[in-house]
Order: C-alpha cells, then sequence, then structure tokens
C-alpha cells in the first residue's frame, strides 16, 4: 500500500553544487537518498538526522520542514493529523524514541539563582578551591566517637559504601541493545575519566567493559537480562529499575532481529529472540517484595554496593520514595517524564508522568518532613539538559543529576527520535555493524569528558557567584533559588519563593 | 515583624574568657567593642555574660523581650503552666535623659545615642517541674518551648535561656546597649560582645545578637551563604527557625551536634568548618577517616560564606572562621586571659600588655576552656 502521509521534511539538493560524489547515498541509513544519474531523495523516508547535512563535502543538502503539508490549524496539528493517517493505515500504536518533545511548560527555566552582592563576597574559582565532590550512598543520622587510652578520639560509627563522584552527574541507564557497544565503551571510559559513573541499563554488561567496574552502575530490571552474580559485583552500585520517566508502568521490548550474537551473550537469551521486559517485575507485587529484592542483591553483593531504586516520576512520587528508602534502598532515582527512551508508545511518552522538577522537590521534602533524607541520595534524571538545569536541582534537593539524552547529544545524537528503529545514522542507538561502526568510542568519550569539563567549570562558577566553595552548600539550598511566572502552588511545591521577594 | 526581618551583617565581635573562672565586671568588654564603632552602624548591640547569676545559678535564666504588655501577659500565662517561676523581675536598665548623660564621653569620643523604644525587658528564674522532664530531658524541654514562644506568642521573644547566663541586646551601638543594661554592675567570666552592620534595617530588637539557646551563645560577623539548607537540614530536628537571620543556625547547629548527636565539640567545628579535599587526601589515615565521614554526613551543617563566629557556653568560649577566612579574627592571651576580637586594637584597648597575639588560620578553632570552678 502507497502511504498517503505527506513527507515530514524536504530534502533540497543544490544540483549546482552537487559533485555526486554518492556520500549522502552511502551515510543516510533510512534510504532516503537514491542515485540515478544524481542523487534523487525521497522525502517520506527522511527522518531530520542531518548526517547526510554534514558530510555533503559540498554543503549542497538541506532539509526544510514541509511547512504546507498539512493546512495550517492550531487544534489539529500536523502531528495529530499525520498520527492519526498513521493508524488508519496501520491500527498500530504509535512509537517514538527520545523523551517527551510537546511544549509543556519547562520548570527549570523559571528558576532563577541568586548571587552574592556586597555583604557575602562571591568566591573566584580560579583562584580558590571549589568543591564538587560528591558521594552517593545511605548515611547515618549522625555520627558517634569514641576516645582511646590516649585520649584520641576515633570513629566509632561505621558508614555503608559511599560512592564518590568527581562531579554530581552519571550517565543515564542505557541497555546494550538500545544503544551500541560503540556507544557503552564511550560512557564508560569518559565515566573513568571523568570520575563519575555510567549506567548499564537493563542490558547486561559486556564482558569488554568488566575492567571498568568502578565506573559503573549495574541495572536490574524487571526482564532480569544479563543478570548475574558475577554481573551484580562488577559495579560499585546496582539499580534495581522499576520505572522509566518516559514510559511510566510500561515495559520494553528489543526487537529479535537485534539480539545479534554479543547481545545474545551479555543478555543470557538465544540469539533472534525478542528481549521483553514485563511492565512490572514478576516478583514485585508490593513494597515488601521490593525490599527482599534490595535485600537479596545486598547478599549477593556481602553489602559492599549501595542498591538504588530508579522510579518514574508519578503523582505519589515522594510517598513512593518514602517507602522506598524504608524498604532499604541506599538511592533513589526519580526519573522525570521527560526522560528519554529507546522506543515508546507515543501516547504513554507524551502524556504520563510529572515534571522532574516538582518531583524531586516533593521527594527530598518528604525525606526531610520523615527525617529519612540521611538515609539515601536522591539522583535526579529526566530532563537535565545544561549545568545551569543541575545547579537548580541540586539547589532543589538532588545529590547529583542523571543526563542520558544530553550525553548521546555529545555523541552525536541529532534528536531525531528514530531510536527504536534501529537505523541510527550515528552508530549511536543501533546495532547494524556498518553504523555502529560509524561511532569511535575514543572520540565519543572525549566529546563526553569535554562535555562534564565544561558543565564542571560552570558549575563551579555557579558556586563561586552564590560564594560558596562546596557543592554541600548548595545541596537543598532552595533559598538560593527564585521563581519568575509559577503560580502560587507550584511555588510552595519547589519550596522557592518568587522573584522579588528578599530572604 | 519576626515575618520578614532577614539581615546580613558586617559587624564587630569581641569575646574574653578567664579561664581561671575569676568574674569580672562589662566595662573591658563595652571599651573593646566600642573600639570598633565604625564597624558597626547602630542598628544592632549585644552582650552574652557567664557567671552573672550565681545567687540563682540553679535555674534557667530567661531574658524576655516583650513588644507589647499583652505579649507579656500571654507569656507569663504560658510559662505558668509549663515552669515553676522563682523569680521574676524588669531587667534592671538606665533609660532616657539620665542614660545619655550616663554615656556621654564615657566610652571615648562616642556614645551618647540614646536607646529608644526599647521592648519591655523582662527575666524569669525558672526550675523545670520533675513532672515535665519524665519523657524529655530538662534541656530538651527548655528548648522545645523557646521554639514555642519564638514562633507562637506574637510579640514575644526569648533573648537567652540558660542557666547562670543572659543576653544584653537591643537596637543601638554595642557601647550605649552596654551602658542601657548597666554592665558594669554584672560579673561574668566569660563575656562576649556583639556590634552590628545590618545592610537592611528592621530595628528589631530580637535580631541584635548574640543569639542564644540554653547556655549556648553565638556573636557573629559575616554571612551565611549556606543559610538556606543549614535551616532545612535543621528544621527536621525540631528546630524552629523563626527568627529569619542567618546566626541562629549557628547556635542551633552547635546545639545540634554537640547536646543532642554528643559529638566532640573539635568535631562539631570540623563539621561546620571542615577542612577542604585536597587536605583531607593528604591525612593521615585515622584523621581521614573521621574528617571524610564528617563530611559526608553533616554536609548540612557545613557553614559556606564570610564568618568569624565567637561561641560561648558555661564551660568555656571558641572562636572560628570560614574556610577561606573572609572575616578578620585576632586572638590573644595574657596570663589566664583570652581575648578574641575582629581587630588586634579592640584587644590592646582593654590589655595593652598581651603575651601571645596571633591570627587563627581559616577553619581554624581557637578554644578557651574554664580550667578550675568559677570564683
Amino acid at each position: 500500500m502507497i502511504s498517503e502521509i505527506p513527507p515530514e521534511f524536504i530534502v533540497k539538493i543544490d544540483y549546482e553544487q552537487c559533485k555526486r560524489c554518492k556520500r549522502c547515498v552511502m551515510n543516510c541509513s533510512f534510504g532516503c537518498m537514491q542515485f540515478k544519474d544524481r542523487v534523487i531523495p525521497d522525502h517520506k523516508k527522511c527522518v531530520a538526522c542531518q548526517r547526510c547535512v554534514t558530510f555533503c563535502p559540498e554543503s549542497a543538502i538541506t532539509i526544510t520542514k514541509n511547512e504546507l503539508s498539512y493546512k495550517e490549524n492550531a487544534n489539529w496539528t500536523p502531528e495529530i493529523r499525520q498520527n492519526i493517517l498513521k493508524q488508519a493505515e496501520t491500527g498500530g500504536m504509535i512509537l517514538s524514541g527520545m523523551g517527551n518533545p510537546r511544549a509543556y511548560q519547562i520548570l527549570w527555566d523559571h528558576l532563577l539563582i541568586d548571587a552574592c552582592q556586597v555583604t557575602n563576597p562571591s568566591i573566584d574559582p580560579l583562584r580558590e578551591p571549589m568543591e564538587l565532590r560528591t558521594f552517593i550512598g545511605r548515611k547515618p543520622e549522625r555520627l558517634e566517637f569514641s576516645a582511646d587510652e590516649n585520649g584520641e578520639i576515633e570513629l566509632a560509627t561505621e558508614l555503608g559504601p559511599q560512592i564518590k563522584l568527581d562531579i554530581p552527574v552519571v550517565f543515564a541507564a542505557m541497555s546494550y541493545g538500545a544503544i551500541s557497544l560503540n556507544a557503552h565503551k564511550a560512557l564508560v571510559m569518559a565515566a573513568k575519566q571523568s570520575g563519575t559513573l555510567m549506567n548499564t541499563g537493563e542490558g547486561g554488561l559486556h564482558k569488554d567493559l568488566y575492567s571498568y567496574a568502578d565506573n559503573i552502575i549495574v541495572q536490574v530490571a524487571s526482564g532480569r537480562f544479563g543478570v548475574h552474580s558475577e554481573y551484580l559485583n562488577t559495579c560499585v552500585m546496582v539499580e534495581i529499575k522499576i520505572g522509566q520517566g518516559a514510559k511510566p508502568g510500561i515495559g520494553g521490548h528489543l526487537p529479535g532481529e537485534k539480539v545479534g550474537e554479543e547481545i545474545s551473550k551479555t543478555r543470557m537469551i538465544p540469539v533472534g529472540t525478542d528481549a521483553i521486559s514485563p511492565a512490572p517485575h514478576h516478583d514485585i507485587y508490593s513494597i515488601e517484595d521490593l525490599s527482599q529484592l534490595i535485600y537479596a542483591i545486598k547478599e549477593t553483593t556481602d553489602y559492599t554496593k549501595p542498591v538504588s531504586v530508579k522510579i518514574s516520576a508519578v503523582h505519589n512520587v515522594a510517598a513512593i520514595a518514602s517507602g522506598i528508602v524504608r524498604a532499604g534502598a541506599d538511592i533513589v532515582t526519580i526519573d522525570g517524564f521527560r526522560g528519554g527512551t529507546g522506543a515508546a508508545p507515543m501516547v504513554i511518552r507524551d502524556n504520563v508522568g510529572i515534571p522532574i522538577e516538582v518531583a524531586l522537590a516533593a521527594v527530598d521534602q518528604r525525606l526531610r518532613d520523615e527525617g529519612i533524607r540521611n538515609n539515601a541520595s536522591i539522583l535526579c534524571a529526566g530532563g537535565i539538559r545544561t549545568s545551569a538545569d543541575m545547579a537548580k536541582a541540586i539547589a532543589l534537593g538532588a545529590d547529583a543529576v542523571v543526563i542520558g539524552t544530553a550525553a548521546l547529544v555529545a555523541m552525536g545524537c541529532r534528536v531525531c527520535q528514530k531510536c527504536y528503529t534501529g537505523n541510527c545514522a550515528w552508530g549511536i542507538a543501533t546495532q547494524k555493524p556498518e553504523l555502529v561502526r560509524r561511532l569511535d568510542p575514543l572520540v565519543a568519550s572525549e566529546r563526553l569528558s569535554n562535555l562534564l569539563r565544561a558543565w564542571d567549570l560552570e558549575l563551579k562558577e555557579i558556586l563561586g557567584s552564590l560564594g560558596v566553595n562546596s557543592i554541600e552548600s548548595l545541596r537543598g539550598s532552595r533559598e538560593r533559588l527564585r521563581g519568575i511566572g509559577l503560580d502560587e502552588m507550584t511555588l510552595k511545591i519547589l519550596g522557592v519563593k518568587p522573584a522579588g521577594v528578599g530572604q | 515583624m519576626k515575618d520578614n526581618c532577614y539581615i546580613p551583617s558586617g559587624c564587630s565581635i569581641s569575646g574574653m574568657i578567664n579561664e581561671s573562672g575569676k568574674r569580672f565586671d562589662g566595662n573591658s568588654v563595652i571599651r573593646s567593642i566600642a573600639l570598633m564603632h565604625d564597624r558597626g552602624n547602630g542598628l544592632g548591640g549585644g552582650f552574652a555574660a557567664y557567671g552573672i547569676y550565681p545567687r540563682h545559678a540553679e535555674q534557667f535564666a530567661f531574658h524576655m523581650m516583650f513588644d507589647h504588655i499583652e505579649a507579656k501577659e500571654a507569656c507569663e500565662e504560658y510559662f505558668k503552666d509549663r515552669f515553676d517561676i522563682v523569680l521574676d523581675e524588669e531587667m534592671p536598665t538606665c533609660s532616657g535623659g539620665a542614660f545619655e548623660e550616663e554615656t556621654s564621653g564615657r566610652y571615648g569620643e562616642y556614645g551618647g545615642h540614646p536607646i529608644t523604644n526599647p521592648p519591655i525587658l523582662w527575666r524569669y528564674f525558672m526550675d523545670v517541674p520533675k513532672s515535665k522532664t519524665s519523657f524529655v530531658s530538662e534541656n530538651e524541654y527548655i528548648v522545645k518551648n523557646v521554639m514555642e514562644v519564638n514562633s507562637r506568642i506574637d510579640g514575644a521573644f526569648v533573648a537567652s535561656s540558660g542557666k547562670n547566663m543572659g543576653a544584653f541586646k537591643g537596637v543601638g551601638y554595642p557601647e550605649d546597649i552596654g551602658v542601657f543594661y548597666k554592665l558594669d554592675e554584672y560579673k561574668a567570666y566569660i563575656w562576649t560582645a556583639h556590634g552590628r552592620f545590618p545592610t537592611n534595617t528592621p530595628g528589631w530588637w530580637g535580631g541584635a545578637h548574640p543569639f542564644c539557646l540554653l547556655d549556648w551563645s553565638i556573636v557573629h560577623n559575616g554571612e551565611i551563604s549556606s543559610y538556606g539548607i543549614n535551616k532545612r537540614y535543621l528544621e527536621p530536628h525540631g528546630y524552629k527557625l523563626e527568627l529569619r537571620t542567618d546566626t541562629e543556625v549557628i547556635a542551633y547547629l552547635f546545639d545540634l551536634l554537640v547536646r543532642k548527636h554528643k559529638i566532640p565539640m573539635e568535631m562539631a567545628i570540623k563539621a561546620l568548618a571542615p577542612p577542604f579535599w585536597k587536605d583531607i587526601d593528604r591525612m593521615p589515615e585515622r584523621e581521614q577517616r573521621i574528617a571524610t565521614a564528617i563530611r559526608q554526613v553533616y554536609g548540612g551543617a557545613l557553614l559556606n560564606g564570610p564568618f568569624s563566629v565567637i561561641l560561648g557556653h558555661s564551660r568555656g568560649m571558641i572562636g572560628f572562621n570560614d574556610r577561606i577566612k573572609l572575616r578578620p579574627m585576632t586572638c590573644a592571651r595574657a596570663d589566664d586571659m583570652l581575648y578574641m576580637a575582629s581587630e588586634e586594637a579592640a584587644i590592646r584597648e582593654i590589655a595593652p600588655e598581651l603575651g601571645e597575639v596571633w591570627s587563627p588560620k581559616a577553619g581554624t578553632a581557637v578554644i578557651g576552656k574554664l580550667s578550675e570552678e568559677v570564683i
């Protein structure tokens, strides 16, 4: 059947410039470019991934939006009509990749940061020490000391395992399967270089990466792919994935065509079989069940690894997080509704969950109200785009933030949202060897390290302007934030005063 | 008034302790703080004194400020149900014209700024009834009630609540406040003083330093840039930060760490002004383990921003600075006296012959301890 859906984009080729080198034909992984004496684009196949544009040596290609493919209508937007047409043609759920792209209010952009003037001096990070070192893990509420026979003070409290981060950012859980092995390698090398962590996601850990254990979070998700005792001990932290911000309450599905030899070994499933992660863990139907899994993992790792529980930000997130901490988790990872995904039903991605800003604020406050904030660290995921977002998240109460999409963009991703097709032209979200080869792990890891270094410098500037020289003094310090253009209730939930109000 | 009176401050501080426990009158401390007149702007001055009530040493001495008589009545009603009031009396002050005359010229070229519109100042010596302490300690009971009075009784404010000590503070230059409260008539083994330069002007008596809770007193020069998180760290522990001044967090942090968590004073100071990681990384193993654990567990108690602080308590006096010493502090010893002040001149003014004089390093505490019983 020939689709009646108008093309989303128009690929324009400047034939005067074009030298007919066919590089665009080779580079397009979506089969958009054909060569018949000259390059002929099939507009309908273009996803605007910008691969051809980037690699055309003559800059002869431009991609534009197909503006008048639908008559203007503020209610029946092109996107809505396109989706209806797709569903009318196929009768299927619409899939999409990456995070929620809709124009919901972005609360980060309604928060402004304070600075020092006169009465408290700002601090120059180029001249004074500026400390970002962060420890993730359960802390006791208080320390106890004893004195030995010489009167020397000795620490009597033994702390549980603490993970040191040189910068309060970790890479998000993205599985080998959803992304390529080269992408995994780039992430783990950058994590090592920058003194932080990468997260395996739910697809297990490839043997080649075992030597990076000190910079790895291993994930245990509902499919339990690649989970065995060596895996659980090849990391500094274990994360139980309950939910994902992009698709709360929804499982995952890695199609069999992506399950080649290496993924098969890593996930411990036969080659070519679908890897289906159920929506719930079928051994977790209550908080008690979760607690059992937390302690099963702690037993397996001999209590040497902190255990995180990752949930998506939903309406009752604060109470759920409190339960998770009381169930024994050392870390709570909250993933907001803008969090990314390799594939999710669009209806879920775009309509389910709540913004991370309010979820984070509610969880931090709830744990404080219950006097258990020290019992767990909070990782904030799903929608952190810049170092400013990171600073604001930390001020709202996060111990560290989690970046997925930002890391992918640093590696070359153009956010075309076609991760689920397996055709990623940039070698990131694909398993096709000819595409995977396009991503050089060394180059990509350097780009990731550069991003973290830039954020490190920017965060230090922010701390300096706030007149503090340690990240602890920003963490949870909502007094240093002001809201602009927010309603009273949202301000109350965020625990932030409106701009214009002094202390 | 309590709602909107956060005050970043500039300020001068001075403190002195006789480590042998000999008591001396308030003239020296007034002269010392008066020398630093220009560091303040007349919008707040105050003193803390230890050992001033030997005859009521076993009672909690509440120094109260009331905005109006209704507040006093409400507060007394509140006290009656919760304490045994052994004695209550008006704070002795010299007010009006008599005061002006008395101050003029007495402490150098300054003075003579009349103290106007004082609140009702009253002191109460009270016992905690045995029946009230079945489930909580006496101190805990006092803290809870101080928080209640400050937050719930409109127009009432507890200036200090310790035993055998008291705070004398108000709106004005410190030397004038000192004369106003007749501090030359009190004898103490520790005196601390504060002259204030707030950058906005609520003119609120309760907002002056020192800040006191139980026998803790804090005088503070600087601003706590980490106030936001220090406040949120303290709140779940039952502290109500109603005064909206950054200084009160210091008093409450010491109360939490030293009294409630029972951690040694040196360690509490390490939590409030911890060493940098670059230094921790070079420490011997045992020290490193302690310093790391303190930073991991007490991150919310870290005080950031410029400050020099003198903490008084019944057994001693402690001075310390922020981690990069953004506010001045000089210390000196002479015989059994230990002095601390924002400026060396403020010490020389009262003790020209000094033994050791030094400026403590950033983040390093200077600790004065009472070595003998109070005489």
